[in-house]
């Protein structure tokens, strides 16, 4: 029992954390809201440094095979948690200004992230679908959060109904699988279906692809992105920050821990459907934001690419592929918070602004802003030395050596008509005259955080070797036990 | 053996009479009412399979809490009903198909599937002498301890969600003081006057 309880420790402590801090805002008579964001912030740093330092050799489980931590499911863990951590840094200033400051919403986004964590260790169906509800239930609450707003609950109530539909398709999908294979352990599941025991069945096929349909809504990949655009220009900025990046981390982390796990010798099956959903993304991505004039929605569009050049890594289905999805992610989420500091910064003295136009001449009133934007837009699209074209690099030398030549191409061509909006911004801020309205100054957090993430995108080039030695280490996790070892065999034929 | 057969006969015409007349009742409370004798024959059905858990389970939630949440719906609620389904007879025919194709489904199912061996030993899942619930409660806090933790972080945030989204903390509500309660002595609350006959107060 001990030993369970320590593999589930980081999880354990934001559970526990996220009541203690619920009992204090609700019994105390005073606003605490303030007090409550910094004790959540401080509960995620916490298990984010337990989940980093968990990571045990060779993958261990707990309660019966439920719950697995190895070198994966740690960094992505950790990962996830400093995600969550820096949106609610984020989101104290927007919230208080905008009349939003609850203490609740803090503690959502903890156990938002107990959720995601669960999800990410999740070792067996029920498990995953069980990690999965308690993070969009979070999710879908945090959406509406801003009551009085038409758009904010609109938001809130289309996240809540595509969640509900994605979750069925999930337990649909779920059910087949568990039905055909008479398991819902994931090892149990590959256990089933080894190669010699010829074809997988029809049924199994079917199930594969429901539940790879509702993984995919949680990372919001083609088809299944309809209510990303909404979602984001609905949210509060602040909610829209944290969507882009944790849930995103997570998701995508137990979509390749399923299929790598539970469906090793499946790899035919469901490498066809991640090499059409990689594709679906990265065009859409590209295509729809070109007429975007808001800014979430733009960036809305922006992540849907990016999950389908994260894809790419994953379609390869081998180690290298994988620790060039994990690296993606992990550079996509800095990127990604990076833009939100600014993105939450674009507030003049009436109130927030979100069309792409008001962000002409920033480059004059607010220099420094202007110049974290730039950076973070250019890293986006892809252009090298910074961090976001080493992403695309991983993931794209994995693809071509897993022969995927024809999605490499497909998606460096979307990447170059990306690249036609992101430099629009960056024109629009440079060469644009200013508007007669300055904007108000960025807050101190905005500017730190801004300024961490522009340099970082900036100076990756220079010292990339720990993250990509960690991404390699946590794909090596993935691929360490025999049933695995088959599918590199298949997949480099 | 033809007791049981009885019963069951019994249990599931009346089940499957009083499922017609929820839809067919005019009236929306006898249509709650027709529910609730449903889920009442249903779990008969249930103690009839053995599953004695679940037939509870079915009165305790589904009578209970969801239908009784139900009436209250119906009956605070001013919809019209009669009104509402109207012209709903012009669905009959795709009704009626796809009615008809999930029957002609069901008829193949059966016709054709078998029964595995293996399923007919998991239907008597459970263990010698043992009760339904007893055997779930030793494997629910036990084996599933950590689904049935992760089931109720899911309500708590369920519970916490309906809070953020509908309280409205306004300085107008009354809330209830129990130390106040407590405090009133019956000097406070009841004042003795004496009253002449017909005046009135």
């Amino acid at each position: 029992m001990l030993s369970n309880l320590s593999l589930i420790l980081p999880e354990l402590v934001l559970f526990i954390g996220a009541m203690v801090l619920l009992m204090y805002g609700a019994f105390s008579t005073k606003d605490v809201t303030r007090g409550v964001d910094l004790g959540a912030m401080g509960l995620l740093v916490i298990a984010a440094v337990l989940a980093l330092t968990q990571s045990p050799n060779g993958q261990e489980v707990a309660f019966n095979g439920a719950f697995a931590v190895d070198g994966f499911t740690s960094l992505m863990k950790g990962l996830t948690f400093i995600a969550t951590a820096v949106a609610i840094a984020m989101s104290r200033d927007f919230m208080a200004r905008e009349k939003l400051a609850r203490f609740e919403f803090s503690v959502l986004l903890v156990l938002a992230a107990t959720g995601m964590g669960m999800m990410i260790s999740a070792n067996d169906l029920i498990a995953l679908y069980m990690g999965i509800e308690l993070q969009s239930l979070a999710l879908y609450v945090v959406a509406a959060i801003n009551r009085d707003s038409l758009r904010s609950t609109e938001a809130g109530l289309k996240y809540f109904v595509l969640g509900a539909l994605s979750s069925g398709l999930l337990l649909y999908g779920a059910s087949l699988i568990y039905g055909f294979s008479g398991a819902t352990g994931f090892g149990d599941i590959a256990l089933a279906f080894q190669p010699e025991n010829g074809q997988l069945p029809i049924a199994m096929t079917i199930g594969l692809v429901f539940l790879i349909a509702g993984l995919a809504f949680k990372i919001s990949a083609v088809p299944f992105h309809m209510w990303t655009p909404d979602v984001y220009e609905g949210a509060p900025t602040a909610v829209t920050a944290f969507f882009a990046a944790a849930p995103k981390l997570a998701g995508m982390a137990i979509f390749v821990r399923v299929m790598m796990t539970a469906f090793p010798d499946a790899i035919v099956a469901w490498q066809q459907i991640i090499i059409f959903v990689s594709f679906a993304s990265m065009a859409l991505g590209a295509f729809a934001a070109i007429g975007q004039r808001n800014i979430k929605r733009l960036l809305a569009y922006s992540s849907i690419g990016h999950m389908g050049f994260a894809l790419v890594g994953f379609a390869a289905g081998t180690q290298d592929g994988v620790a060039g999805v994990v690296l993606y992610m992990a550079l996509y989420a800095v990127m990604t918070l990076g833009t939100f500091a600014c993105v939450l910064s674009m507030r003049r003295e009436g109130g927030m602004v979100e069309k792409i136009d008001n962000l002409a001449g920033l480059s004059q009133t607010r220099p420094f802003m202007a110049a974290c934007l730039a950076i973070m837009m250019f890293s986006l699209a892809g252009i090298p030395p910074l961090a976001g074209f080493f992403g695309k690099l991983f993931v794209f030398r994995a693809a071509i050596d897993a022969g995927l030549y024809g999605l490499s191409i497909l998606g460096v061509l979307s990447s170059v008509v990306g690249a036609f909006y992101y430099l629009r911004i960056v024109k629009i801020m440079y060469i644009d005259a200013p508007p007669e309205e300055p904007y108000a100054p960025m807050a101190r957090d905005m500017r730190y955080l801004a300024g961490a993430s522009a340099a970082f995108a900036l100076l990756f080039f220079v010292y990339p070797a720990p993250l990509v030695e960690l991404s390699e280490l946590a794909a090596s996790a993935l691929f360490q036990t025999p049933a695995v070892e088959v599918v590199t065999s298949i997949a480099r034929p | 053996m033809t007791l049981t057969a009885l019963a069951f006969y019994l249990f599931a015409t009346v089940s499957v009479a009083s499922a017609f007349m929820v839809i067919a009742a005019r009236n929306p409370v006898y249509s709650v009412l027709f529910l609730i004798l449903t889920f009442f024959n249903s779990a008969g059905l249930f103690v009839l399979l053995g599953a004695e858990f679940l037939a509870l389970l079915l009165v305790v939630v589904y009578v209970g809490a969801v239908a009784v949440l139900f009436l209250f719906v119906v009956m605070m609620l001013d919809i019209d009903f009669a009104e509402l389904s109207e012209g709903f007879l012009q669905y009959m025919p795709i009704g009626a198909t796809i009615g008809l194709i999930l029957l002609l489904e069901l008829i193949l199912v059966f016709g054709a599937s078998a029964t595995s061996l293996e399923a007919q030993v998991l239907a008597t899942a459970t263990p010698e002498g043992m009760t339904n619930a007893e055997a779930l409660g030793r494997v629910l806090y036990t084996d599933y301890i950590y689904y049935f933790q992760a089931a109720g972080a899911i309500l708590l945030v369920a519970m916490i969600g309906a809070i953020v989204l509908t309280l409205v903390d306004s300085t107008s509500t009354r809330r209830q003081s129990i130390a106040a309660q407590n405090a009133r002595t019956r000097e406070d609350g009841v004042e003795m006057v004496d009253v002449k006959p017909g005046q009135g107060l």
